[in-house]
């Protein structure tokens, strides 16, 4: 076993109020881990459908999303991508499987 | 037994039997009932003969579940066919109404007996006449035929899947316990000699686009059916010919009408009447089911009287045959309408001569003899007592 | 990606009726989720779409029917199950699933869900539960919590409600499970399991419904709901399902998950050796 150092996402607090800046976590390296990338997503919406409820904004696990100041012909804001998130979405398809009116979807973003 | 699993020959058979035997040898391959007496032998005797020809039997939980399920069967494809009584009936209005809407063929026996409500179970009635016709709301237009012989109850479960098919309506036979429970000689011919009107067809080549609900000047639309690869969609609602919801004054209006019309148009092709001595007859009585046995009793009667009385037999009661009456109102000075209730059909009678009508009526509960029809003949020709 | 790209076409307009969006579903409603579940799963199966028959009855959940590009026949109150098993039983080839409501399934249809489920008839039902009439305007059914505030119940729901997977396990459905509109994953999983597998599946998604339900019980928007589903959500794995029913009020969990799994046999109508 191979002792990693890592940095972590944000700053845990220590038992004596000290911010800690690293930790020793002792996990093994995958083997693959070059080959291994993160999908990247292409978000494609469907404005004139969206009602505006907002499941796609509130439940996608990289809050990709928020809703646009643009509205389609019946008034409904659609949603856009949240400015700082355009590289966040990994094709979980989670927006495409929870929207009701088949108006988001996802594909393999290219390049 | 044929091939076809008709049995082909003569019998000595029950009405209901004959009912059973009618659809088997009409190719009916789906039943789905529930008991209720006086139409349970026709279950019975279905439930022992469609597993003998590949068809399907199921005794539902109720009228309702009855059928319904018997439209998704003719929407699969299937000659499908259920049997009931009044109270039945009664719960079947609503779905008669979807398959009228959605234009599913199917046939619905009701073996009459003394109604209202739980009425005179075994005994016999004919006071589901105006229900036939007006039972499910809306407007619509009923096929309805009242067999008075077992032979006749075989014929018109025959003819009824005909009608059914051809005019994608469902088919209503109007029986009476008397005729369900009797016994008399059927014969059962060949399956060659037994006609079979298929329901009509897409001849377009290509599925997509298909309109279900697009009838020419026949208005009758192509019918298809489930899995066939239409993808079509078939709803009580209002819908337009593509089958889709349409809530709108225009396409209801366009929607009934040719539903409506469709009938109209081919009510002589549908009507079916039995004349006895009606070149010269001054006095014309009217009958159906089990009442016209004992309404062509009385017309003999009268003829050995000297009355020159005929006899017009109902066998279709919806539509209604308007046009031989008229012709008969040309020619007749009065009219007696027999039935089996309180006056029910007598109503469609008045409204379209301008003779003087007699009603000859009980409520039900026993066989409405030739006595008093022959005292209505009599009064009606001067002939009365006093 | 830069933008969200506006397109006009969704992968799935081939099997849903794509002329006729938007549907006519309110916004946050669970409905249109539970049906893209659905459409998701057909793709999938291995029975091709022109086998596929979906059946609904009346209310909300009724109109799914008729915004699915397959043979699809939007029936009467309470009777799409027997209409389904009149389809299923003359052409044993079709793929049967029925589409509707709790009121529709367990009110005025219940007789015929129950029978279904005891006839062990090869259907799939799909109830999406959102615990009120909504196409009505949100009376009350018989799945509605209790206490919870309806057009009907203006004063809170005085009656209990069903606990519909204890009713389909005891009436004899061969597959009973219960998600949320939440659990979409699990939801495709589980339709395209009940395709295949012989007898009566059921499956119960519970759906919000902010109009009509929501609205009146703080769940302003179907997004509360979802998130109130996240929240309560447990895996009922072991719960006896007796204890399966859900309450709004107090902090009960709301548990989903696949409850019975068996192979009783399925209906099969009678035939003779032989026949003619």
């Amino acid at each position: 076993m191979l002792p990693l150092e890592c940095m972590l996402w944000s700053w845990p607090i220590g038992p004596a109020g000290e911010r800690v800046l690293s930790m020793r976590v002792f996990a093994r390296t995958p083997l693959d881990l070059e080959k291994m990338a993160r999908p990247r997503g292409q978000v494609y919406l469907i404005p004139e459908r969206c009602k505006g409820c907002n499941l796609c904004v509130e439940l996608c696990p990289r809050n990709v999303l928020e809703p646009s100041p643009q509205t389609n012909s019946k008034g409904y804001h659609y949603p856009q991508i949240r400015e700082g998130h355009e590289g966040d979405c990994v094709h979980c398809e989670f927006c495409t499987m929870v929207c009701p009116e088949f108006a988001i979807f996802t594909l393999e973003a290219d390049g | 037994m044929t091939a076809a699993g008709v049995l082909t020959g003569q019998h000595f058979m029950n009405g209901d039997h004959a009912c059973a035997e009618g659809a088997i040898a009409a190719g009916c391959r789906f039943f789905g009932g529930y008991p209720i007496t006086p139409s349970t032998e026709i279950a019975e005797r279905l439930a022992r003969r469609l597993p003998e020809v590949g068809g399907v039997f199921i005794q539902m939980e109720d009228e309702l579940g009855s059928i319904a399920a018997i439209l998704g069967a003719s929407a699969a494809g299937a000659r499908a066919m259920t049997a009931t009584s009044g109270p039945g009936f009664s719960l079947m209005m609503e779905n008669l109404g979807l398959g009228i809407m959605m234009e599913l063929p199917c046939l619905i026996v009701n073996v009459q007996r003394g109604s209202p409500s739980t009425g005179l179970p075994t005994l016999p009635g004919q006071s589901d006449i105006m229900q036939a016709r007006w039972g499910t709301h809306g407007d619509v237009r009923a096929v309805a035929y009242a067999p008075w012989s077992p032979q006749e109850f075989f014929d018109l479960t025959v003819l009824g899947f005909n009608v059914a098919d051809r005019y994608r309506v469902p088919v209503l036979l109007m029986a009476d316990e008397v005729v369900g429970h009797m016994v008399e000689r059927v014969t059962i011919p060949d399956p060659d000699s037994i006609p079979r009107w298929e329901r009509k067809r897409p001849n377009g080549k290509s599925k997509a686009g298909f309109k279900p609900f697009l009838a020419g000047e026949d208005l009758i639309p192509p019918m298809v059916h489930a899995g066939e690869g239409y993808r079509v969609h078939f709803t009580g609602l209002t819908h337009d010919e593509r089958g889709y919801p349409d809530m709108s004054a225009e396409a209801h209006d366009r929607l009934v009408r040719r539903l409506v019309n469709k009938i109209d148009l081919h009510a002589a092709e549908i009507i079916r009447t039995e004349g006895y001595h009606l070149d010269d007859a001054r006095i014309v009585v009217l009958a159906f089911g089990s009442t016209a046995r004992s309404a062509r009793r009385a017309v003999r009667e009268a003829r050995a009287k000297g009355i020159p009385a005929g006899f017009l037999r109902l066998v279709s009661v919806w539509p209604f045959p308007v046009e031989e009456l008229r012709q008969l109102a040309g020619t007749v000075d009065a009219f007696v309408m027999a039935e089996m209730n309180l006056g029910q059909l007598i109503t469609e009678v008045e409204r379209h001569v301008t003779q003087p009508v007699i009603g000859v009526q009980h409520a039900g509960g026993a066989m409405l003899p030739p006595e008093p029809i022959l005292k209505a003949i009599e009064e009606a020709a001067g002939h009365g007592a006093g | 990606m830069a933008q969200a790209r506006l397109v006009e076409k969704h992968p799935l307009d081939d099997i849903i009726r794509a002329d006729r969006m938007p549907h006519i579903w309110c916004p946050g409603c669970g409905i249109g989720i539970a049906m893209r579940c659905y459409a998701h799963a057909l793709l999938r199966s291995e029975v091709p779409a022109e086998k596929h028959v979906v059946v609904s009855g009346i209310g909300c959940s009724g109109r799914v029917a008729g915004y699915m590009n397959i043979d699809s026949y939007h029936t009467t109150h309470g009777r799409a199950i027997p209409f389904a098993v009149g389809l299923k039983l003359a052409n044993p080839e079709l793929e049967v699933l029925v589409f509707s409501g709790d009121g529709d399934l367990a009110a005025i249809g219940g007789n015929h869900l129950i029978h279904g489920a005891r006839r062990n008839v090869d259907i799939t039902v799909i109830c999406a539960n959102n615990f009120n009439y909504g196409m009505t305007g949100g009376q009350l059914g018989p799945t509605t919590p209790y206490m919870a505030r309806t057009t009907t119940s203006p004063y809170g729901c005085p009656e209990l409600p069903f606990n519909l997977v204890y009713l389909l396990a005891a009436a004899g459905a061969n597959f009973v499970s219960r998600w949320t509109t939440l659990h979409v994953r699990q939801v495709i999983d589980d339709i395209l399991y009940a395709f295949q597998k012989p007898g009566f599946s059921f499956i119960e998604v519970l759906s919000p419904c902010p109009i009509g339900f929501g609205k009146s019980n703080d769940f302003e928007q179907g997004i509360e709901e979802m998130k109130f589903y996240r929240e309560r959500c447990q895996l009922g794995d072991g719960v006896p399902l007796e204890d399966l029913g859900i309450d709004l009020t107090g902090d009960r969990p709301i548990y989903v998950g696949r409850f019975v799994d068996r192979d009783a046999p399925p209906y099969t109508p009678v035939r003779l050796e032989g026949e003619q």
